[in-house]
């Protein structure tokens, strides 16, 4: 049986999880691989998330806020802007590869980009094979 | 009535929290008065097999400080377990993993290749390494196995309570005693310290936190009165219990985590990423590559005790991918 990746999308509530939806009612067919999880703005996207979801059990994690500018808080993204790739320059140095967690922006709009962005995840990490948390090594 | 008896023992440490038993001074005599020492490797001589004869359940109180990395390691710490009513995970390595625990970047191999081989001092043409049983003529002889991972304490044996710290201060260490003695030791899984961050107990002046640039120790003198986070210095105070006395602060150091996670806090890494990211002052895509720039070595930084005891635990070990691949 093929790899089917596990990705956890966090999506936030104002722009990316209503592009989401906006790709689903514009009947827009992507990959199933992701599953969605609504907050209120991708600045509240704890980093603990992030490796909450690898622990238990996603293969990948995708982030999406509003774009730069867009921000219903007025500047909620820009922490999770700063936030996504520090997380990730630490994740490189405990062997988490670079695609398996992706912090794009999507406006309510971008229905289209939304699914393509998930095709384009799941084909990737489907590459990459599963996470397999080897958490303890032989002893641990 | 008999004295209640201690044990005190040493895993994957340094040897600093036995230290750090010292240096409670003349209180030392006070704790050889209330209990006797039954068993102390670095301080008086008793073996394992003094340990093997007594009794299950007989030690009162096990003091046990160090990471498990090794067999030697595991077998005494279920030894203890055995032998012990209380046990303690004590000082940051027992509890966290600590410093020792900054080998789950590498592993066991990698370990060796880099002490007996390429280590500049070595003298190792044969390209001997430690087996755990050698044939000899007059037998074999052993060595305890090293692990790949280092686990905390409480990993690999129940632990009854948590005593944090690099080492654990001195009136912690008493103040155990003292709950020890009168009976009055708190629910089972406590963590004796603060319950509060470093950064609620910190006298340091702090202002809004706006951070421009980050610096290493080294590159600036930093003002003795003023919040080292705000003057540009990685300090894990937004991410760390309290209790410590402030010891690296009043050195005029960056606090570097050793009390472990405060409460509420699963991943004391993922915290101190989402605090210091949060605080820098920078939103165009420049400035946030310069920010992940400044901070060198992030999982080094934000896990310096606390990586075996982290969500991720160690560096994922890259296994062959059969599974799953088309």
């Amino acid at each position: 049986m093929s790899f089917e990746p596990k990705i956890v999308g966090i999506l936030c509530n104002w722009c990316s999880y209503a592009g989401a939806d906006l790709a689903g009612i514009s009947r827009k067919k992507y990959t199933p691989n992701v599953r969605v999880v609504r907050v209120m703005c991708s600045g509240r996207v704890d980093p603990t998330f992030v490796l909450k979801a690898f622990e238990s059990g996603a293969d990948g994690v995708l982030i999406c806020g509003c774009h730069p500018g867009e921000c219903h808080y007025a500047e909620g993204n820009y922490k999770a802007a700063r936030r996504i790739p520090l997380l990730k320059k630490m994740l490189s140095q405990l062997g988490i590869e670079d695609e398996r967690v992706r912090l794009e922006w999507v406006s309510a709009s971008e229905g289209d980009r939304f699914a393509s962005i998930v095709d384009e995840m799941t084909e990737q990490i489907r590459r990459l094979g599963p996470f397999s948390r080897n958490g303890g090594g032989e002893n641990g | 009535m008999a004295k209640p008896k201690i044990a005190l023992y040493w895993a994957a440490s340094c040897g600093g929290c036995d230290v750090a038993v010292l240096d409670t001074n003349e209180k030392l005599l006070d704790i050889a008065n209330i209990a006797d020492i039954v068993f102390w490797p670095i301080a008086l001589d008793f073996k394992y097999h003094h340990l093997e004869a007594m009794e299950d359940g007989s030690v009162d109180l096990c003091l046990f400080n160090g990471a498990i990395r090794s067999s030697e390691q595991e077998r005494i710490a279920r030894l203890l377990r055995a032998k012990s009513k209380v046990m303690v995970a004590f000082g940051a390595c027992a509890c966290f993993g600590g410093i020792p625990a900054l080998a789950n970047f590498t592993n066991r191999d990698e370990i060796f290749e880099r002490a007996y081989v390429e280590a500049p001092s070595n003298a190792n043409a044969n390209g001997t390494f430690p087996q755990t049983l050698t044939k000899v003529s007059e037998g074999e002889l052993e060595l305890p196995e090293l692990f790949d991972t280092v686990l905390t304490l409480a990993q690999v044996i129940d632990v009854e309570y948590f005593v944090p710290g690099c080492p654990p201060p001195v009136d912690i260490i008493l103040k155990v005693v003292d709950l020890f003695a009168t009976g009055q030791l708190p629910p089972v899984g406590a963590i004796i310290a603060s319950d509060k961050t470093l950064c609620d107990e910190c006298d340091r002046t702090k202002e809004e936190k706006k951070i421009t640039k980050f610096y290493r120790p080294h590159e600036i003198i930093p003002d003795p009165k003023k919040c080292l986070l705000e003057q540009g210095i990685i300090c894990c105070g937004p991410a760390t219990r309290g209790g410590c006395g402030l010891r690296c602060i009043q050195a005029n150091m960056p606090c570097r985590g050793c009390f472990g996670p405060p409460p509420g806090v699963v991943d004391q890494g993922a915290k101190l990423v989402s605090a210091l990211a949060s605080i820098y002052q920078g939103d165009s895509e420049a400035e946030i590559a310069r920010m992940v720039e400044e901070v060198l070595d992030p999982a080094g930084t934000f896990y310096r005790f606390g990586l075996a005891d982290s969500m991720l635990k160690r560096k994922r070990l890259q296994q062959p991918q059969t599974e799953g691949i088309k």
